[in-house]
């Protein structure tokens, strides 16, 4: 369902759990179905013995497609129109992410009614791994 | 400037959804993302990035008869050269930023021309890194009409020295 902004405010917040305890499988699975298979996440030996990692770490794009969903769920399918990050911490398997969207401003352009928001991605101690922005139609 | 063919195939849209941990059906069922908003599968937000399946030359993918920089009987693949990666960054550097804008709905059956141009490049002293050379690239992707879909825009980051951890 998509979003109506008269049900939305500035500064209202929407949050999601990404995912908790981030598997190498996983990364795996990104690897294979992005094509961007860079061992830095996927091969722990060079990772930790050519590169100088403690461990093999998420591909960024992992994490914005992850809060991509995030925003898809609130915003509703087939309604955005900019999306924009970076990638500000490594994400590690073992992590848990959640991610966070809050309405900075409602516009209107053209005659479609847009929602502006802030969105950031924190691991389970707190750090911020991604800050962004995201823009969506919604109903008026 | 780089160009290539990107076909926007459902299975492709079905693997990459799940790898990033969506379930959402509009993505995997084509008879209920008919009944919805969208009309048909579409592809998720980020699924531009897949391109690079499609690129002949893309470096992160292992090619036939190519020496490849990941792990096998030693640690890696290559013998490094002097000038080759910088620290911390493997095989090209570190993904630091990624900005879409969508012109409209990226949908299974489409099929995209993607072209990419390259951008600025810039440097800043790291507090975690060392030297940072930033470069940015954007891509446009283009429909069988000629219509563009989405501007992408990418800036990779290359460190002195692998980023130091909290």
């Amino acid at each position: 369902m998509a979003l109506s902004a008269k049900n939305l405010k500035v500064g209202d917040v929407h949050t999601a759990k990404l995912v908790e305890d981030l598997k190498r499988t996983q990364i795996v699975q990104y690897a294979g179905a992005s094509g961007d298979y860079n061992p830095l996440h996927t091969d722990e030996i060079f990772t930790t013995k050519v590169a100088g990692y403690p461990s093999v770490f998420a591909h960024g794009m992992l994490t914005m497609g992850m809060t991509g969903k995030m925003l898809t769920d609130y915003v509703g399918d087939a309604r955005l129109t900019k999306y924009g990050v970076r990638f500000t911490s490594q994400v590690f398997p073992g992590d848990d992410l959640e991610a966070k969207a809050m309405v900075k401003a409602l516009t209107e352009k053209d005659g479609v009614t847009l929602v502006e928001l802030d969105v950031s991605t924190t691991n389970q101690n707190g750090v911020e791994v991604l800050s962004g922005y995201a823009e969506a139609r919604v109903d008026a | 400037m780089a160009t290539k063919t990107f076909p926007v195939e459902a299975s492709h849209i079905l693997m990459f959804a799940r790898s990033v941990g969506d379930d959402n059906r509009v993505y995997a069922d084509a008879d209920y993302a008919k009944t919805t908003e969208a009309g048909g599968i579409i592809a998720p937000p980020t699924f531009a990035q897949a391109s690079a399946q499609f690129d002949p030359d893309y470096f992160l993918r292992p090619k036939v008869g190519q020496p490849w920089f990941g792990s096998g009987k030693n640690p890696t693949g290559i013998t490094r050269s002097a000038e080759g990666g910088g620290g911390g960054g493997g095989g090209g550097g570190l993904h630091a930023e990624q900005h879409f804008e969508y012109h409209r709905q990226l949908k299974a059956g489409d099929v995209l021309t993607a072209t990419t141009f390259p951008g600025k490049t810039w440097e800043k002293e790291g507090r975690r890194s060392g030297k940072l050379v930033f470069s940015e690239s954007v891509t446009e992707y283009r429909d069988q009409n000629g219509e563009l879909v989405i501007t992408a825009r990418g800036v990779g980051v290359r460190t002195e020295r692998p980023v130091e951890q909290k």
